[in-house]
């Protein structure tokens, strides 16, 4: 999740360095550099950990040296495909499922409301606003089991929608969102679009939303990473293995009783593979934040 | 009134949503639905290949279908079927292990089917029944597997080590320090305080009785004369270092069990499966002995683990509990589903016919030195102690992870552990309104 911040601009030292010029050498500062260096390493280690075990064999895993990549990877592969007719992939289709749809759901909830809140004055705005920051500190863990018991009462429970609708309303996103649109849209380009006699959906769909693509791409990844994530919510909702998530998925493959030899390798090599598609949503939507630094439709 | 268009839009948006959420719902409306067409059952079980053998029972009684819907395990799943029972949609059938039935039934989970399955007694052993009828006239689940302890061990090392198999628990130690002297590097097994499954089924072993009740209070005596003989028994080994004090099912364990730095286990009749997994290098070269005992030449074990398959209050609700007790009768009594429960899934059938037949005539591939693994298993089954579990044993085994992990890790004392088990349970006994003795 490091990631999330986008790129700094590089700044490299003077190209040419100019010898007993006044400005002093630069020195490197060892100790914020040794620190980020061991954050770095704290945060690399697991994942070395996770990619060199899904290369070893089930022979390999406990008996090879740790970091030492293994000769399985593909034999792993093939057997978690194959895994009870694939049903592994059906899990990584749940997730997709629930945390694209989710999240798109999500973000463009979160975009109206927050504009909504930024925009307009309206009685209660201030109520409807410190509510949805109350929720913004509630952790989601603790909501599990009571949205669990209102679906069940909606008849909703062990269905698709039970993990789907949860995730929909967000508040950090509805917070972010307005704290983005306040900043990002200018009421003088509000006031302009009126002027010109734009209709009020119209002026959101064609003004204020463009603007607001950089925040909803924040929103929206924020959301996908935390259904993605998630393992409670669809842990307590679901019955039925066919729609469970990749999280709950493999959780699965570990308790299976004492019967069975433990599926680790199969547990280790999915888990890699679900990371996969979260690594490449990042790099593919990088760019849209980049955006923001350019736009920018008053001089002030 | 532009704001006013929106909102209706968001309504008719909402609205719509909900609409189709109901039309794609096809759980639980279904049930009342298909009163006439054929019977629809669910189970819950965490056991691999499970869907196979209802698949059996699916081809020969086309008017109650049962769909097998794979869970994970474990304690979790205990809490996960109570709150859906809470909430009115537990599936019909459940798989639970032993020490989870009190709290299922306490709970109102489980269904009492002793008019529908009562007759299935005969096909089980005593100490077996006994944990699904929790000691009263009611049967709350049918026994599907059993897992009573034994001892494995190294065979090569022994010999290399000339270690001589121990029969009791006095020889056990000795070997164990007899060990230690060759081989300082080695251990003959470890104490996990991470297992308190394993320590249970040693309790059972000596004589130990947890949760017994009287009229209607709980006597809880976790920390009576015979579990306290276990605790202190492993509280010297660990404290002489005698035996290694790592918890199992870790990679260092595996490790440990591969390399031979372990050379024996104190196991149950699955530990070939987690072999298999763990230590894949020693293929062979382990072998089962009965597990030693307290008193020479008697044979007395306990258990670790196994579970039984039950029949929840939901399905006695939507009318399917004749229809789900006879097919937890038939999974776990009819020689077709036995076969097909030790063949697909492999479990040690609780089933005593099964258990010496010819289901079980082959040792399994990971002792092939030991060709008669399933009859000196089944040998072992017939001393097994009879467990006696109450409705909160997670609360104790809780405890146990928590008071004899400290002790094991400072090698401290294993008997103050035990008081403090003991205190926790009661406690949360009382806590949760139970008359406590």
């Amino acid at each position: 999740m490091s990631t999330t911040t986008a790129p700094a601009p590089r700044r490299t030292a003077p190209a040419l360095p100019r010898k007993g010029s006044a400005a002093a050498p630069r020195r490197t500062a060892w100790t914020p550099t040794l620190l980020l260096l061991l954050g770095a390493v704290y945060c690399l280690v697991p994942v070395v950990w996770v990619v060199t075990a899904a290369t070893k064999s089930r022979q390999e895993l406990f008996t090879t040296f740790t970091y030492a990549p293994g000769s399985g990877f593909w034999d792993n592969l093939a057997e978690l495909s194959s895994y009870r007719g694939g049903v592994y992939w059906q899990w990584m289709a749940n997730s997709a499922l629930y945390a694209g749809a989710g999240a798109l759901l999500s973000a463009a909830v979160s975009g109206v409301t927050g504009y909504a809140l930024a925009k307009y004055r309206f009685r209660g705005r201030s109520t409807v606003f410190n509510v949805l920051l109350a929720g913004v500190l509630m952790p989601p863990i603790t909501l599990a089991v009571p949205q669990y018991l209102l679906m069940s009462k909606a008849g909703l429970a062990d269905s698709y929608w039970s993990v789907l609708l949860p995730s929909v309303l967000s508040p950090y996103g509805i917070y972010l969102s307005r704290i983005y649109a306040e900043a990002a849209i200018p009421d003088e380009v509000v006031e302009a679009a009126r002027v010109d006699g734009a209709r009020e959906w119209r002026l959101f769909r064609s003004v204020a939303l463009p603007m607001m693509v950089p925040g909803l791409v924040t929103v929206f990844l924020f959301q996908f990473v935390a259904i993605w994530n998630n393992f409670l919510l669809p842990y307590i909702m679901l019955g039925d293995d066919h729609k469970f998530p990749v999280t709950v998925g493999l959780y699965s493959l570990l308790q299976q009783g004492a019967n069975e030899p433990a599926l680790y390798t199969l547990v280790i090599t999915g888990a890699l593979l679900s990371v996969l598609p979260l690594i490449a949503l990042f790099l593919g939507m990088q760019r849209y934040w980049r955006v923001d630094l350019l736009s920018g439709a008053v001089k002030s | 009134m532009h704001r006013r268009l929106a909102l209706a839009a968001a309504a008719a948006l909402c609205g719509t949503l909900v609409l189709s959420a109901c039309s794609s719902d096809g759980g639980s409306g279904d049930a009342a639905k298909a009163a006439s067409g054929p019977v629809k059952l669910t189970f819950w079980s965490w056991a691999p290949n499970m869907d196979k053998v209802a698949e059996v029972w699916n081809k020969a009684h086309p008017d109650v279908q049962v769909s097998v819907l794979k869970q994970a395990g474990g304690d979790d799943l205990v809490t996960k079927t109570i709150t859906a029972a809470k909430a009115g949609n537990a599936p019909d059938l459940i798989q639970a292990e032993y020490q989870a039935l009190p709290t299922l039934v306490s709970n109102d989970v489980l269904a009492d089917i002793a008019k529908q399955a009562g007759d299935a007694k005969s096909q089980f052993a005593d100490g077996v029944w006994k944990q699904v009828t929790l000691g009263s006239d009611a049967v709350y689940a049918i026994p599907e597997d059993t897992a009573p302890l034994a001892f494995y061990y190294r065979q090569d090392l022994f010999e290399q080590y000339g270690l001589k198999v121990p029969t009791t628990w006095d020889e056990f130690a000795a070997t164990a320090r007899a060990l230690k002297q060759q081989a300082p590097d080695k251990s003959l097994t470890t104490f996990s305080a991470n297992d308190p499954g394993l320590f249970a089924g040693l309790a059972q072993q000596a004589g130990a009785a947890w949760w017994t009740t009287s009229g209607e209070s709980w006597k809880v005596a976790i920390d009576d004369p015979a579990t306290k003989k276990v605790a202190d028994f492993w509280s010297g080994l660990v404290k002489d270092g005698a035996v290694d004090n790592q918890p199992m099912y870790t990679p260092a364990w595996s490790k440990a069990l591969n390399d031979g730095t372990q050379v024996g286990w104190v196991s149950a009749v699955w530990a070939p499966g987690v072999l298999t997994s763990s230590a894949p290098d020693t293929k062979g070269k382990w072998a089962m002995a009965p597990l030693p005992q307290w008193e020479s030449g008697a044979s007395v074990t306990g258990s670790w683990g196994g579970s039984a398959t039950g029949v929840t209050t939901g399905a006695v609700k939507s009318g399917h509990a004749e229809a789900a007790a006879k097919f937890a009768t038939w999974l776990n009594t009819d020689p077709e589903a036995l076969a097909a429960l030790v063949q697909q899934v492999n479990v040690y059938p609780a089933a005593t016919s099964a258990q010496t037949g010819s289901l079980l005539s082959a040792a399994p591939e990971f002792f092939a030195d030991q060709p008669d693994f399933y009859a000196r298993a089944a040998e072992i089954a017939k001393g097994t102690a009879p467990a006696a579990w109450g409705p909160n044993v997670n609360v104790a085994y809780s405890a146990f992870k928590d008071a004899f992990g400290k002790a094991a890790q400072d090698k401290g004392d294993f008997g103050a552990a035990l008081s403090a088990m003991q205190r926790s349970t009661v406690e949360d006994l009382k806590k949760n309104g139970f008359q406590v003795g």
